[in-house]
């Protein structure tokens, strides 16, 4: 009896100290009040992946000294295979994240309270690669194939092409961080960003020819193409502190604009900002970084929205619509209803876009064209 | 030491062996792969791996010897795998002595020490990150590299919480009794007869916790994407698997040779505890 009851106790008390463990969320200090004059203001943000040429406009406008002439001091955090940016974001570790939209899409519908508030990437950088003698030339051939995606929310494009093409007979197979799947042959067709993975395959020796691979061994199937595109990098705000918080709404803003203007910086000076991100810590080869600064400049330039970081209401509709009827092999979709209006805004991009372009940065890129990259063996 | 290199000479026989006779597509049973390819790509040759080891770790000019990276990132992972080592050891020694002490702790804290790690780190690994960033602790600003030391260290109090309360508890009745006739309290009891007699078991749990240590810190800085440690190394050089194979391996020879040195560091502590070792019991 006796012993019952000192059990009972003990376990209260566990419990109760984990609780009080638990609950020291609730009274956390904004990280980036507002500074007073000359000081600068804190800033977080958190990529969705390692440091690379995907980032590059961050980096570069850290590099050159756009954040701090915004009054802001910024620190880039770089994701592992762990870390959800947009649960970071609205957990309050960080000011801002990246990630893409079908992703936090779910994330809102699931209580967390994120604005998007620029969208970099205007184009879809997902494809899925096949070797050339496969035979699957369009979405309709992965009918009975083996398919590699990385899971994760990675896989969504995949699925709305597979649906809207009415392909249901096929195999899933989760796909590790490297090409080695495809080039095994225990993949058919393999999930490859324009920017990373493609390149991958390109710079791997062909025990064929004993040269590199070509572009002309492989097929693509593009999701801008096929139209199951989803929008990709933005960057997100904590919709609470944008509604209550003045000096985040400011902060917000010079945020935009020095990040912009790195995307500019990266686009005229591909070379430079490949250079900037391998500074930052990136142990990929040079013509890799290269070939990914120019693949990333493709997603946003030239810019078809009237200026870089606009969200494009149809490509958003576009976005929200897939990712409501699209179903995957588990008969789930992404989220069961419309997003609240708080998912996006262009107040913040618009505000800092009409800076920029009264500082003379060209904010559209129409002129731009992509630098010829060449691939070396391993990246080098 | 002779014995170590034998072993890694074995370890490369066997490798190179398999290599050049065994299947090449590998054998599955069913969808699950037994044994591997024995493709370049997939088992790149000994002595490819070696050489790539003193090449340049990127094309760019002034890059620097891939084992000089590796050596670099491996220093950084052994610093917070320390630190996560001699965190878990003080909590899991602390731990133990509470349960040793209170019958009523062992009771309520051993179940929840043995499923605390049944928790996996891909679930831990965000959590910690979030709570170490609200934390602030006088003018202590957390650090992302104290998440991956309290990962570690949550890996490495296990075994020590455990060996050292069968440690503490294994004198008899009859020691213990004598104890009681000289009139000894339980802290002397603790300090002259439990606590050495406690060392046997708890040397090979500190070499445990070494390892785990280790295997944390590793995991972990793949779960958070921490830079400059092994793990994220791993992660970066997973890019490099089809193009240029024998990169991808070199930190993880790094992490064999890290957790080694970490075993052997602790082994050389437990020198200066080799009067009370008189004989080592199996964890």
């Amino acid at each position: 009896m006796t012993r019952t009851i000192w059990k009972a106790t003990a376990a209260a008390l566990t419990a109760g100290l984990l609780l009080a463990a638990c609950s020291d969320g609730g009274e956390e200090t904004a990280p980036a009040a507002s500074g007073s004059a000359g000081e600068l203001t804190p800033v977080k943000l958190q990529l969705q992946w390692l440091t690379q040429a995907q980032f590059a406009g961050y980096y570069a406008a850290l590099d050159q000294g756009y954040y701090e002439a915004e009054g802001l001091d910024v620190e880039i955090l770089p994701s592992g295979g762990d870390i959800v940016p947009q649960d970071a974001l609205a957990q309050g570790e960080v000011d801002y994240a990246i990630a893409w939209v079908p992703k936090v899409l779910g994330s809102i519908e699931q209580g967390a309270g994120v604005t998007n508030v620029a969208q970099i990437f205007e184009r879809s950088a997902t494809l899925q690669v096949a070797f050339a003698d496969s035979g699957i030339e369009s979405v309709a051939d992965l009918e009975g194939k083996t398919i590699g995606s990385w899971g994760y929310g990675n896989e969504w494009e995949l699925f709305a092409g597979l649906n809207k093409a009415g392909v249901t007979d096929f195999e899933l197979v989760t796909q590790a961080f490297d090409m080695l799947g495809l080039l095994n042959g225990d993949i058919d067709a393999a999930q490859a960003m324009t920017y990373n993975e493609y390149a991958q395959l390109l710079e791997a020796e062909n025990p064929e020819t004993g040269e590199l691979y070509q572009p002309e061994d492989f097929t693509v199937i593009d999701w801008n193409v096929e139209g199951t595109a989803m929008l990709q990098d933005a960057i997100w705000a904590d919709t609470e502190r944008l509604e209550s918080d003045a000096a985040y709404e400011e902060t917000t803003v010079k945020f935009l604009k020095a990040s912009l203007k790195g995307w500019a910086y990266a686009r005229d000076n591909a070379q430079a900002a490949a250079d900037i991100v391998t500074a930052a810590g990136s142990t990929l080869g040079t013509s890799h970084q290269l070939w990914m600064t120019n693949e990333t400049n493709k997603l946003l330039w030239p810019s078809t929205t009237g200026g870089v970081g606009t969200i494009d209401e149809a490509a958003w509709d576009a976005t929200v619509a897939m990712a409501m009827e699209t179903v995957n092999e588990t008969g789930a979709s992404i989220i069961s209803a419309q997003p609240p209006a708080s998912a996006y805004t262009n107040e913040y991009v618009e505000q800092a876009l009409s800076e920029l372009t009264a500082e003379g940065v060209d904010v559209v890129g129409e002129g731009w064209s992509p630098i010829e990259v060449t691939l070396n063996a391993g990246g080098a | 030491m002779a014995a170590a290199l034998g072993a890694v000479a074995l370890l490369a026989t066997v490798w190179e062996l398999y290599k050049a006779a065994g299947p090449a597509q590998g054998w599955s049973l069913g969808q699950t792969r037994i044994l591997p390819r024995t493709s370049d790509l997939a088992m790149p040759h000994t002595w490819d791996m070696l050489q790539r080891l003193v090449e340049p770790i990127t094309g760019a000019r002034d890059a620097a010897p891939l084992w000089r990276a590796v050596l670099d990132a491996g220093a950084v992972s052994l610093g917070i795998a320390a630190v996560g080592w001699a965190i878990g050891v003080g909590v899991g020694l602390l731990i133990a002595v509470a349960m040793q002490r209170l019958r009523v702790v062992e009771r309520a804290v051993l179940p929840l020490v043995i499923l605390s790690q049944t928790v996996p780190l891909i679930a831990l690994a965000p959590l910690v990150r979030s709570w170490g960033s609200r934390l602030e602790i006088g003018s202590l600003e957390w650090a992302p590299w104290m998440s991956v030391a309290v990962i570690a260290s949550y890996l490495a109090f296990f075994p020590v919480a455990v060996g050292a309360l069968r440690g503490l508890q294994s004198p008899s009745a009859i020691q213990t009794e004598l104890m009681h006739a000289y009139g000894a309290g339980w802290w002397t009891t603790l300090l002259h007869l439990r606590a050495p007699a406690a060392v046997p078991h708890v040397l090979p749990a500190l070499r445990l916790a070494a390892a785990n240590a280790v295997i944390g810190t590793v995991v972990a800085e793949v779960a958070t994407g921490l830079p400059g440690g092994l793990g994220r190394m791993i992660l970066e050089l997973a890019n490099f698997a089809g193009s240029d194979p024998a990169k991808p391996w070199a930190p993880i020879f790094g992490a064999v040779v890290l957790g080694l040195l970490a075993a052997g560091i602790v082994t050389a502590l437990g020198a200066g505890l080799a009067r009370f070792r008189r004989m080592e019991a199996s964890a």
